[in-house]
């Protein structure tokens, strides 16, 4: 998969990174059926990590109950002006993206 | 002499296992840490103790004021339900969110890392009204809030 599938800002404010990412990604639960009654088999990320300098800010679990298109914020102190970040995700196909951004 | 090698492999790996072993209990190593993997069970599991024995390793949470929601009211869609979970408990590790009335409660699990704040929001999946439930896990310890949703139309049917 193409890194396009996620778009990540980091906003330095008062000494706190406020982290927001928006990932593109079906997040099927395995539990739905389409229109001739076929079980959409699962298909979601299980796991989202968010790293900085080597130090991982953030690691998430998900199940299929995180909504299509996860969307996904968090906050940390210590983080400076251009220092650059790094989130990942890995789904239950084993597929998975990363995209960098850069604290401003 | 076949059987002598593979003994001492055994041995060896036994030991390395137990020097793990050893860590972990000694609070040096988190289980999430060392394992590092998706908490199959956690998410399967239907009852809270389960879920939270699994996940945090405690079975009963505090009720706490120091936890907040923000979660509407009312959800005109339970596919995509906005939910902030922030806390202002000292030293939050990890933070769960549950949909309590789901078929799969256990909806994410956050590991916060060093200098993070005890914030997390995400947009999440509800089936039907009930509970959002947010357990934080500090200093080994499990606190918990919770905050009452009303879904108009479920978020888990086709």
């Amino acid at each position: 998969m193409s890194s396009n599938t996620i778009k990540i800002r980091a906003k330095l404010s008062d000494d706190v990174t406020t982290v927001k990412a928006l990932i593109t990604h079906p997040m099927e639960t395995g539990a739905r059926k389409d229109k001739d009654g076929q079980v959409i088999p699962a298909h979601f990320i299980q796991e989202v990590t968010c790293e900085s300098g080597g130090k991982t800010l953030l690691t998430a679990y998900w199940s299929g109950g995180v909504s299509k298109n996860p969307y996904l914020s968090f906050k940390f102190a210590g983080g400076n002006k251009g220092d650059s970040l790094k989130l990942s995700w890995k789904d239950n196909k084993g597929e998975s993206a990363s995209e960098e951004a850069t604290i401003d | 002499m076949e059987t002598d090698v593979k003994r001492r492999i055994l041995l060896k790996g036994s030991m390395a296992a137990g020097a793990l072993g050893v860590a972990v209990a000694a609070g040096l190593l988190t289980p999430t840490r060392v394992i590092a993997a998706w908490p199959d069970k956690a998410f399967a599991a239907k009852a809270m103790p389960d879920m939270l024995l699994e996940l945090m390793g405690g079975e009963n949470p505090e009720e706490s004021a120091d936890i907040k929601i923000k979660a509407p009211d009312i959800a005109e869609n339970g596919a995509v339900v906005p939910v902030t979970i922030s806390t202002t408990i000292a030293g939050a590790q990890s933070i769960a969110v549950i949909a309590m009335n789901n078929p799969a409660p256990l909806v994410a699990s956050y590991d916060l890392g060093e200098g993070v704040e005890g914030f997390v929001s995400t947009r999440i999946k509800m089936g039907k009204s009930g509970d959002v439930v947010a357990v934080v896990k500090a200093d080994g310890k499990l606190y918990s809030a919770k905050k009452g949703v009303k879904v108009t139309i479920g978020g888990c049917g086709g």
